[in-house]
């Protein structure tokens, strides 16, 4: 059974149809690209995949589990999790506390217990650093564990997000244009680290990218959306040589 | 050796801990042994209770990122409650040392009631709404505890709101005592607060609120604070985490009304009005809105100077000052346009640097 199953979503913002009749289905453990020139819709099917926007028609499954009519809270619990395009971080919060707020489900002791640092505090706490500080090692980041995150530069940022979003233990990452703004040897190396992530966590990664590289060079199969619906879907080579998806493009440049 | 590595916080935690130990020590030999003016022991504990009240804030103001004009409403239900109770229980519980907790647990736990009531509908909305309810409530608790009436006879209690059905019951004369009057407000508290007291009370408050900032509860409200979209995208229920914040802040507030009312001969609602609920937000803007402690120093130097500086007359302008600095600094951080603006510059600079790629 797919993953993450969408059956004719849509979406409506009063005149515009901002999305329509999208269909994804996305298999456990897959890398899977969506794709898009600017305005395509994309952030949008992000939007309602974590319960920002509510669809106008059409459902969403996790694993089974309908999705339709739940809050991102309740959406993050039953196991998706997300970066923002346009980079979301707590930033006066040091980079380990951007990512312990990520561990905040896993972690149970009370607020009685938390007033006077007794009881299951200490020892889930010690837990919950020991489980950030590995997780910021996967990112290259546990030496600034102590940075406030707005501090932190754009690259690193980025970074930050997918760790805080690895943090709530999803079954399911969406990535927003994870290498928006870095240059081509950070852009590599993500790739190396979006790769690492699958391979090591068994996840399942839906991702928005600009960048052609890293969509060739990662995702195994793509949807490609124009004007709110789909283009083309398929594996990444045949979909990114079909010429419908390249006048897209070349339409966009203009 | 490792064993005695602290965590950032936590060492930072400790130096609060040891700058209040150190001024508890230091003020109160200075008051034991030394010559301490009558004026100077008159402020101490006035300067507790504001300490505490703009701490307590600051877990709203400064941690929440929420704004509250109604900290001098929670204080004066932690007042009237606190001295009600001690002049009632005087006879009953001698001992002060029992009293006296017991009153200021009264009157915090009354406070953050009435804090989370006011929370179930606010806190849902994202906006201040917060402020314009707390001005609203902090009035209201005003005018309200002007115009309470309570007594006992030997028929009972008898209690009211409003002059005019005390005036038409039929007292007892001969057992008849008088609680609260009204806008004479309540008379004969018994005088438990000390300021070795207030410091106990402070150094718990300091100790509960710091270790909830570390902890999990404490980074839902913080990462409600600095993205709320995010925030629920990581699994924080943003309200829960506000109305924690907000019904703690009731709470030690309505524990320093209490201290304040236990120093005091009478006790007036008409003291609890908005200039107060301003004055302590002042305390806390000027704190940096971040670290208890800055907050907990801005508020010994800002309340004290101007007492101590009361000879040049400035204190006229104290107001005036104070509004326009809150005004401009509530402004720039506060402005939803101007947090707009920054998040639309930052998004361009997202978009501008992206369009370098291929394709
Ligand atoms: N809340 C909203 N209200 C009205 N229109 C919206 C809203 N959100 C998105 N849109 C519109 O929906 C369309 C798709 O936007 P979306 O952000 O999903 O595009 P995108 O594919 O992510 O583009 P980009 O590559 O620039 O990020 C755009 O025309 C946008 O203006
Ligand atoms: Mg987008």
């Amino acid at each position: 059974m797919a993953i993450l199953e969408t059956n004719d979503l849509s979406i409506q913002f009063g005149g515009l149809k901002a999305v329509s009749h999208l269909d994804l289905k996305i298999e456990k453990g897959e890398l899977y690209g969506l794709i898009g020139p600017n305005g395509a819709g994309k952030t949008t099917v992000f939007n309602m995949l974590t319960g920002v926007y509510q669809p106008t028609g059409g459902t969403i499954y996790l694993d089974g589990v309908c999705l339709n009519g739940k809050n991102p809270v309740e959406i993050n619990k039953l196991g998706i999790a997300r970066t923002f395009q346009n980079i979301r971080l707590f930033g006066k919060m040091s980079v380990l506390d951007n990512v312990r707020v990520g561990f905040g489900n896993s972690i149970k002791y009370s607020l009685l217990e938390s007033f006077f640092h007794v009881g299951r505090y200490r020892k889930n706490e010690k837990v919950v650093t020991e489980k950030a500080i590995e997780l910021l090692k996967v990112f290259d980041l546990d030496g600034e564990k102590d940075t406030l995150a707005s501090n932190l530069p754009y690259g690193k940022q980025r970074k930050l997000e997918i760790a805080r979003a690895m943090a709530t233990n999803p079954k399911l990452l969406l990535l927003d244009e994870p290498a928006a703004g870095m240059n081509p040897n950070e852009t590599a190396e993500l790739m190396n680290t979006i790769r690492f992530v699958r391979d090591n966590f068994d996840m399942t990664i839906l991702l928005i990218e600009h960048d052609m590289k890293l969509v060739g060079g990662i995702c195994e199969k793509l949807t490609v959306l124009n004007f709110g619906t789909e283009l083309a879907k398929g594996n990444t080579a045949e979909v990114l040589h079909d010429p419908r998806v390249i006048t897209a493009y070349i339409g966009e440049d203009e | 050796m490792k064993k005695f590595t602290l965590s950032k916080p936590a060492k930072d935690r400790y130096i609060t801990y040891g700058m209040l130990a150190v001024i508890a020590l230091v003020v109160q030999l200075y008051i034991t042994y030394g010559d301490a003016s009558r004026s100077f022991k008159g402020l101490l504990v006035p300067t507790c209770v504001y300490i505490l009240a703009a701490i307590a804030l600051n877990l709203v103001v400064g941690i929440s990122g929420e704004l509250s004009l109604g900290q001098a409403g929670f204080m004066c239900i932690g007042a009237y409650v606190g001295s009600t109770f001690s002049v009632m229980t005087e006879e009953l519980i001698a001992s002060s040392a029992l009293r006296f907790p017991l009153a200021l647990l009264l009157g915090g736990m009354v406070a953050a009631v009435f804090g989370f009531l006011i929370g179930i509908p606010v806190l849902r909305l994202r906006g201040d709404y917060l402020a314009i309810v707390t001005l609203a409530f902090g009035e209201i608790i005003k005018s309200v505890f002007n115009n309470i009436y309570l007594s006992t006879d030997k028929n009972g209690l008898f209690f009211s709101i409003g002059v005019e059905s005390k005036a038409n019951h039929e007292f007892d004369a001969a057992t008849q005592v008088d609680y609260i009057k009204g806008a004479m407000g309540i008379s004969g508290t018994p005088r438990d607060s000390t300021f070795l007291i207030c410091m106990v009370v402070i150094f718990i408050a300091m100790f509960v609120m710091l270790n909830f900032i570390d902890s999990k509860q404490g980074r839902a409200v913080m990462a409600s604070r600095d993205n709320r979209i995010a925030a629920e995208a990581m699994g924080v229920n943003v309200t829960r985490a506000k109305m924690t914040a907000f019904v703690m802040s009731a709470f030690f507030a309505g524990v320093a009304g209490v201290l304040y009312s236990h120093n005091l001969n009478t006790l007036q609602a008409s003291t609890f009005n908005y200039n107060l609920s301003i004055q302590i937000l002042v305390f806390v803007v000027l704190g940096g809105m971040t670290k208890m402690r800055s907050v907990m120093i801005a508020t010994i130097i800002l309340y004290v100077l101007p007492e101590a500086l009361r000879g040049f007359n400035l204190s006229n302008y104290r107001m005036l000052i104070y509004a326009i600095a809150l005004i401009a600094m509530m402004l720039i951080n506060n402005s939803a346009a101007i947090k707009r603006v920054r998040e639309f510059l930052r998004a361009k600079f997202a978009r501008n640097k992206n369009v370098g790629g291929e394709v």
